[in-house]
């Protein structure tokens, strides 16, 4: 029971970090149905950043906002030099740049600090906490925390601002928003931004659980996101933070119980069973198809 | 009809005589094994990027697990190769391992598509790209297949001969495929689906006819690349390998069988030619492909077919498309 209830908190862990990375794919893919590929390249670009900012000596809450701000940038700039030409192209050539994009950024970082992995620096002691035999460490608590605080801002900001119901009016229906007098740019730009802020949050905290860095980290947390995205709802903000806890505890479990090297095996398998028993994800509201 | 009858030997010459000047400049040491080796690349990958083109392109749904279905060709027919003991020639058992890798990989594909077609939009894209990790995850924890080390002491059955008109023979059922009523009533299923199954197209079964039979031609690009490589290892066939099959697909024009042929002998010819760059190779990589999508976003050739003998006349179109039955 002990190692269950260990083993469920490791999955939180995780599972936070996965759910943060996934609110992006999914607030992108929400707005102009596009999967976003260099989302798990915007999570390294957050990671080597605050690597070199800590390397620096900056106390770390001005690194992870020096890094927020750092991701914000380039996702919006990503966005208007390679999506924003695309939007009125096949979907899947925007879909091929977004591949471009995300091999554009790994290769570039590679030639800059060459693919050796780096050791990411352990700075932020904080002591960790013992409850009846239970340990857990500082790390996994911060991480648990900083995601539910951030999950309930975006909350907030989607559905009581200016701006986030702007962004919810667009996803349902781009044109009709513009009629409302809606920016669709303006919109999209924001919601890159917001996407790639959690993703240079989510990024740090990976590589604090999994301390070593290098240019193709963001491969796989970014892809086992994606799949939480889908897994709660694609397009479904509650469902990306349900999807990735799902993900991370499914992870954990099957890494203690069953095998390590499965792991990855059985997540994917979940994500199989669940598309095929209800299509459009656990959130997700099945649409009626119309001529 | 006879129009359309002389396209076909006019290919047939076309294709004979490329062969020859290939076999040529190989025997006069022109082309020295390093390309040779390429050019035998160049075929592999011309078979995965037409059979992708089959599902993604004409049938318009969106797959990411191509390397999956080769992985599952390629360790089927080489471990049929390594454990037989048939006493016939090396073509011959090159081509019933072939087909035992192709039809294995089309089970596969069976088992994927039927439920995975149903449902609509990326999730075909997405289910295909679990199943390739899945397949990866399996061939690393198997013993059969040599595990994480990979599958080693292959016979080296591929060469340039015979995957040049493997790949001729598949490039051609393909084609005349697409060219066919099967092949309209597939084209049909991607302009709209609601309305061709309105008209009496039966579309579930083009789907997975469609996705199976690309399947099955990758399952056979994949025992080819066994067979030439010798060595099976379990990374190669990861979600890169699949987007960048993709990406040759897309390139070269969705629907566009000479187009996919053509993006793939520039895709595999370019990061060779760009080999003495080194580390800048892979982002000047990047950066054609972004630069080429953002500024032809449907791909060198679109939905056209390169053609050596002139566009097609409306008259031919007619006689070889509707009154292609009597």
């Amino acid at each position: 029971m002990e190692k269950f209830i260990q083993q469920l908190i490791n999955g939180l862990h995780v599972g936070s970090i996965y759910a943060l990375i996934a609110l992006g794919y999914t607030m992108v893919y929400g707005i102009i149905q596009l999967i976003n590929f260099a989302h798990g390249d915007i999570l390294m670009i957050g990671a080597f950043s605050a690597y070199f900012l800590i390397g620096s000596g900056i106390p770390i809450w001005l690194v992870i906002i020096i890094s927020v701000l750092l991701c914000v940038l380039v996702g919006v700039i990503i966005e208007k030099f390679a999506y924003k030409p695309l939007r009125e192209a096949p979907r899947i050539s925007a879909l091929i740049t977004a591949i471009a994009v995300s091999l554009f950024l790994e290769n570039l970082f590679m030639v800059l600090f060459k693919p050796d992995p780096r050791p990411f620096p352990q700075t932020w002691d904080i002591p960790s906490l013992n409850i009846g035999g239970l340990q857990i460490e500082g790390i996994t608590i911060v991480t648990i925390v900083i995601s539910v605080i951030l999950m309930i801002a975006l909350e907030i900001f989607v559905n009581k601002t200016k701006n986030g119901k702007a962004m919810k009016a667009t996803s349902q229906d781009a044109q009709a928003s513009t009629l409302m007098g809606i920016n669709i740019n303006k919109t999209i730009s924001v919601t890159f931004a917001i996407g790639s802020g959690l993703a240079a949050v989510g990024g740090i905290l990976y590589s604090m659980a999994y301390p070593l860095i290098d240019p193709y980290m963001g491969m796989m947390p970014g892809l086992k996101a994606f799949v939480a995205a889908v897994l709660g709802g694609i397009g479904i903000i509650p469902g990306a933070m349900l999807g990735g806890v799902v993900m991370g505890i499914a992870e954990s479990m099957t890494k203690s119980y069953i095998s390590s090297q499965l792991s990855d095996a059985v997540v994917f398998g979940i994500l199989i069973i669940v598309l095929l028993v209800k299509p459009s994800g656990i959130f997700g509201k099945n649409t009626r198809e119309k001529v | 009809m006879t129009n359309n009858k002389k396209r076909y030997v006019l290919n047939l010459a076309a294709v004979i005589l490329l062969f020859v000047v290939f076999k040529l400049l190989m025997g006069s040491g022109i082309i020295d094994s390093y390309y040779e080796g390429i050019l035998i690349l160049v075929g592999i990958n011309i078979i995965l990027a037409t059979s992708l083109n089959m599902t993604t392109g004409f049938l318009g749904e969106l797959t990411l697990g191509h390397a999956g279905f080769m992985a599952v060709g390629a360790y089927a027919s080489a471990i049929f190769t390594m454990n037989t003991n048939m006493q016939i020639s090396d073509t011959l058992i090159l081509l019933i391992s072939l087909l035992i890798g192709g039809i294995i990989a089309g089970i596969c594909g069976f088992v994927v598509g039927v439920p995975a077609l149903r449902l609509r939009g990326d999730y075909l894209g997405i289910i295909t790209l679990g199943f390739g990790e899945i397949i990866r995850v399996i061939l690393v924890n198997l013993d059969i297949t040599g595990g994480a080390l990979g599958l080693r002491g292959i016979m080296p059955y591929s060469n340039f001969t015979n995957i040049y008109w493997i790949m001729a023979i598949i490039v051609m059922i393909i084609f005349s495929l697409m060219n066919s009523r099967h092949g309209r009533s597939i084209i049909s299923i991607r302009e709209n689906e609601i309305a061709s199954e309105a008209v009496g197209i039966n579309t579930s079964f083009y789907k997975i006819f469609t996705f199976v039979l690309s399947a099955f031609f990758a399952g056979i690009a994949g025992g080819l690349f066994a067979h030439y490589m010798m060595v099976l290892d379990p990374k190669k066939f990861n979600f890169m390998f699949s987007i960048e099959i993709l990406v040759m697909v897309v390139l070269g024009g969705m629907g566009s069988i000479t187009g996919s042929i053509i993006a793939a002998i520039i895709l595999t010819f370019l990061p060779e030619l760009l080999r003495g760059l080194s580390d800048y190779r892979l982002l000047i990589y990047a950066l054609l492909l972004l630069v080429m999508m953002l500024f032809r976003p449907k791909g060198l050739l679109g939905t056209k077919e390169f053609s050596l003998f002139g566009r097609r006349s409306k008259e031919d179109v007619k006689t070889s498309g509707l009154g292609g039955e009597e």
